[in-house]
């Protein structure tokens, strides 16, 4: 029985009994100026486990993914409404430094971006602006350990020196990644991770996504169906600045209960 | 008089000798000591535009709202604009005299004490010391390097910045560690390029520079730079004789190919800057 | 409530938030002082902005106001000889016509009238002169000349010259302050508007010195370099951009053009007396020769500039023109051209309004020596406005410093001019494809 109003569709479904909620938002309202991008969404995003956004284009899952790590705040004129809790600690609680939850909220963006530096210090910038790393052997470890788990190592360890942008377009996305991963994040954001990938290097990024969901909670946003429906444990539907639905993957793509992701679904529009 | 002797030479007296035991009878023409004040104005100069310019540029394309970018970057135009005699006129008739009164008062301080003799020396500086040229003529560049400093700052790509914020970075060490080693060789040209306008600026120190041919890094003493010497040369009273036109000519062809191979490899390096990011 | 049960952070996690969190003061404060240093550089180059204009303004603003004298002569026939007009002693006769007002006399050296003579202007002597030369019928009769104090005395009424200061440290002393003094409250001297600094060349007495002839030598100058560098540069530019073929040549060109927009001025200027006037034999310090030298100074910037407005023009337009048949030449001159012209003008009056301003080179072609009228032609000797200022500022008499200052005011008022023309035209024909 559900007497709280503030409770979205969403959460009358979501039935993960496994996994605690991780990042909570509530009621969200996102504007650019005077244009609302956002119609109060509420969405849990549970722990250890991949929640893809799927939609049509232009319909609010970066702004959504945005405000996770407060990214928006960094866009002149865009102002964020309603709560989202970070194991029930409000991200835009003033007393919340941006720093600090970023650093506990990664985020990987749709063009791989390395930094013009090598490939070492591309991982190592994390845990040094942070003082994450005492001494040199320490940051050595955390590099190789970032690399490794980015299915990277492999292939770098021998010219951790070499310039980041020296890498392939794939390899750069799992440096990235890698570079994400160094500050030991409790979230991953991943804006269309694999949109700028040829389909050999989405297949690794895909696998790399299932490991890294034994420690990591992940956000993705993904064009594909195909993607989400691989990837995730937990699907959500936007439509024009609205969540129209979210549950489970499994559920969403072969049982969806509003005609408009089954149209998108099924390819109709989007 | 060979084309050695007049770029290695060390001593610069134009004067026609009057007694026999001056330098030379017809004049020492050795470029040195016009280099070396050229050099040692340019310095000065970029120790005030460089920092000034960069610092500006970085508030301006990293932190400044769109008004106040609005407004200051016009008014850093108007500075771009003003004439460099009316620079002259400044440096001449109002720095001058003010840093020689600072320096002199200082110099009547320190008299006696334990710095005696830095005290005398501080009493005796000119109007005409090497830190007012460079020190106007920083200014006079400071809109040219934060102009061109804030285009290479704004051709490093938001995706770059972007990457460094979500990282939990801040701003400032966003630009210090990912947008300023990105956008160094770009910053290198522009900086080069201000280095080429201030060995070539004539106006400033014309006015404000001396004549007095010296081989100095002390910014408190007078020198003279190859363009004042060209303008002394063939301007003025004395009569047109030959060595004197020559020897300007040789200046100026020096000047030239010194500012030409300044610009050449500057302009490849931020040529090469924006291929990169295009 | 179903609420699901929030996850706990894990210990691990806590530690390092910890971690981080202990930093942020620092990082934070790290933060600050950047900013600040951000904002001291502009601070710092926008109050060099405010210095330099407003101490030119506060150095120069006075020259507009100018005090004047009157003076009844009597024009002694003892004293002016009929047959020698010009040959007499004016600048005498004025003194002693202000000393009797005054109620001294003079002695027998004539120290007190020449102590005199320095508060006034020769110019009152000159329109004597000229009176009587055109009608000799008023020797013996008494007429009433206004004319400029002397430029000290001037200065005194602007109130630049301390009364308190030992005498020996002034222009002036006691007694000829005294006198001023006298006259002033006898209602002689009247202040007003300075017009002879707009309508008088330059002299070698600062109070009658002024800008007429500069602002006609600048105008006449730019004419020439407009009239070379504009249509020369435009149609270089249209060529490269619209006909040349690429290759390594027109490559060449282009990187050199850009290479020689940066050439310091003064290397024109040894260009130019080199070129014109000693081998192609054009007047020294003509408008003509400045202006040859400023054109070549400024095709660089306008062939830039030009191009860039044409690049601006969309290719569709081409296309559509040569679709419907237009030939190369056709939809370049017809067709492109026009659409960039708003672009081509407002580069080119940038690049004059830089050109006015420009110095350095044209001491090169001798434009620094006296030229007290008003240039008639394009090869007479002239002298122009910022070459004027550089002049000025080298005389030592401290009048001078105050024309020097207000001459700059003048050609910053004809620089923003021309700028604020170009922007107007900017906004006037922005266009957007
Ligand atoms: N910086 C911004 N300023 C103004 N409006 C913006 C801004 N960013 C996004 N928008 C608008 O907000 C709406 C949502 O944009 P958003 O980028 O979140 O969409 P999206 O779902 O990520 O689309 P896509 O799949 O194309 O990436 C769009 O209408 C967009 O135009
Ligand atoms: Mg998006």
């Amino acid at each position: 029985m559900n007497l709280n109003p503030h409770i979205s569709v969403d959460v009358q479904h979501a039935v993960l009994p496994s996994r605690a909620v991780k990042v909570r938002a509530r009621d969200v309202n996102v504007f650019y100026g005077d244009k609302q991008a956002l119609f109060d969404v509420s969405l849990d995003m549970p722990e250890r486990s991949v929640t893809a956004l799927i939609g049509p284009s232009g319909c609010g899952k970066s702004t959504f993914l945005r405000c996770i790590n407060r990214m928006n705040d960094t866009i002149a004129g865009a102002r964020v409404e309603g709560s989202i809790e970070l194991d029930g600690e409000d991200v835009n609680d003033r007393s919340l430094d941006p720093v600090l939850l970023r650093a506990r909220v990664g985020m990987v963006f749709q063009k791989p971006n390395p930094f013009p530096k090598s490939i070492y210090e591309n991982v190592a910038y994390g845990p040094r602006i942070h003082g994450l790393a005492t001494s040199k052997s320490e940051l050595d470890a955390v590099v190789e350990q970032s690399l490794k788990q980015a299915g990277l190592w492999n292939e770098v360890s021998d010219r951790l020196q070499q310039s980041g942008s020296s890498l392939s377009g794939g390899q750069q996305q799992r440096l990235v990644i890698a570079r994400a991963i160094a500050v030991r994040p409790e979230v991953i954001l991943m804006d269309e991770p694999c949109s700028a990938l040829d389909p050999i290097a989405t297949a690794r990024v895909e696998e790399l996504m299932d490991d890294l969901r034994q420690s990591f909670t992940i956000v993705i946003v993904t064009h594909s169906m195909a993607q989400a429906a691989r990837v995730s444990q937990k699907t959500a539907f936007f439509h024009m600045g609205k969540l129209v639905e979210a549950g489970p993957t499994d559920e969403v793509f072969t049982n969806p209960r509003d005609t408009r992701t089954q149209d998108y679904i099924t390819g109709r529009f989007g | 008089m060979s084309p050695l002797d007049f770029l290695f030479g060390t001593t610069w007296d134009p004067q026609i000798a009057i007694r026999a035991d001056q330098v030379a009878a017809k004049g020492a023409f050795g470029a040195v000591p016009l280099f070396a004040g050229t050099f040692l104005i340019m310095l000065i100069a970029m120790s005030v535009a460089a920092p000034v310019g960069l610092f500006s540029a970085i508030y301006l394309s990293e932190y400044a709202s769109g008004w106040t970018r609005a407004v200051v970057k016009p008014l850093l135009e108007v500075l771009a604009g003003v004439p460099t005699v009316v620079y002259g006129f400044f440096a001449a008739l109002t720095v001058g005299p003010l840093f020689r009164g600072f320096f002199n008062a200082v110099g009547a301080e320190l008299v006696g004490g334990p710095l005696d003799g830095l005290g005398l020396y501080l009493m005796q500086v000119q109007n005409q010391m090497a830190l007012v040229a460079g020190a106007v003529m920083g200014i006079m560049l400071i809109p040219f390097v934060s102009s061109l400093s804030d285009d290479i700052l704004n051709a490093v790509p938001q995706s770059l910045r972007d990457g460094s914020l979500a990282m939990g970075a801040t701003r400032s060490e966003t630009v210090k560690k990912v947008v300023l080693p990105a956008a160094l060789p770009g910053i290198m040209g522009a900086l080069l390029l201000a280095v080429s306008r201030a060995v070539g600026e004539t106006m400033i120190v014309t006015m404000a520079a001396g004549l007095q041919a010296k081989t100095t890094l002390n910014p408190l003493d007078t020198v003279t730079t190859v363009t004042v010497q060209i303008v002394t040369l063939l301007t003025g009273d004395q009569e047109f004789d030959s060595p004197k036109t020559l020897s300007a000519f040789g200046l100026g062809l020096a000047l030239f190919a010194i500012t030409l191979a300044l610009n050449v490899v500057a302009l490849r390096i931020v040529q090469k800057y924006r291929e990169q990011y295009d | 409530m179903t609420d699901a049960v929030l996850s706990p952070p894990a210990a691990g996690q806590a530690d390092r938030n910890a971690a981080i969190a202990a930093r942020l003061k620092r990082r934070r404060a790290q933060e600050r002082r950047f900013r600040w240093y951000g904002r001291a550089a502009i601070l710092v180059a926008l109050s060099f902005l405010a210095i330099l204009l407003g101490r030119i303004g506060l150095q120069g603003y006075s020259t507009f106001v100018d005090y004047r004298i009157t003076v009844p002569v009597y024009v002694d026939p003892a004293r002016v000889d009929r047959a020698d007009i010009t040959g007499a002693n004016y600048d005498q006769l004025i003194a002693e016509a202000v000393l009797a007002r005054l109620g001294e006399r003079d002695d027998e050296f004539g120290r007190t009238s020449g102590k005199l003579r320095e508060l006034l202007s020769n110019d009152l002597g000159f329109q004597v002169l000229d009176i009587v030369r055109a009608d000799p019928a008023k020797i013996g009769q008494t007429v009433s000349v206004t004319g400029p104090v002397g430029a000290d005395a001037g200065l005194y009424f602007k109130g630049q010259i301390d009364r308190a200061a030992p005498e020996s440290d002034r222009k002036l002393d006691d007694q000829q302050l005294a006198w001023l003094d006298r006259l002033k409250a006898d209602g002689l001297i009247s202040s007003g508007f300075n017009t002879s600094f707009f309508t008088k060349s330059d002299s070698t007495e600062p109070e009658q010195a002024g800008v007429l002839g500069a602002v006609v030598g600048s105008f006449l100058m730019l004419i020439v370099t407009a009239g070379l560098a504009v249509p020369i540069g435009m149609l270089a530019a249209v060529y490269l951009e619209e006909f040349a073929p690429k290759n390594r040549w027109t490559d060449l060109i282009e990187v050199n053009i850009n290479n020689l927009a940066a050439v310091p001025s003064i290397v024109y200027g040894l260009l130019g007396l080199a070129v014109f006037i000693n081998w192609l034999a054009v007047p020294r310090s003509s408008p003509l020769v400045g202006g040859l030298v400023l054109a070549l100074m400024s095709l660089p910037t306008v062939i830039i500039a030009t191009r860039a407005a044409l690049k601006a023009v969309p290719p569709s337009i081409r296309e559509a023109a040569l679709a419907v048949g237009a030939s190369r030449t056709q939809t370049v001159f017809h067709h492109v051209l026009p659409l960039a012209m708003p672009g081509v003008m407002t580069g080119a009056i940038l690049s004059l309004a830089h050109a006015l301003g420009e110095t350095a080179p044209l001491l090169m072609i001798g434009m620094v020596s006296f030229v007290p009228g008003v240039p008639g032609g394009f090869t007479e000797s002239a002298t122009v406005l910022p070459v004027q200022i550089f002049i000025w500022e080298n005389a030592s008499e401290r009048a001078f410093h105050e024309r020097t200052a207000a001459a700059i005011l003048v050609l910053l008022v004809f620089m923003i001019l021309m700028n604020l023309a170009a922007i107007l035209l900017r906004r006037r024909f922005e266009r957007r494809w």
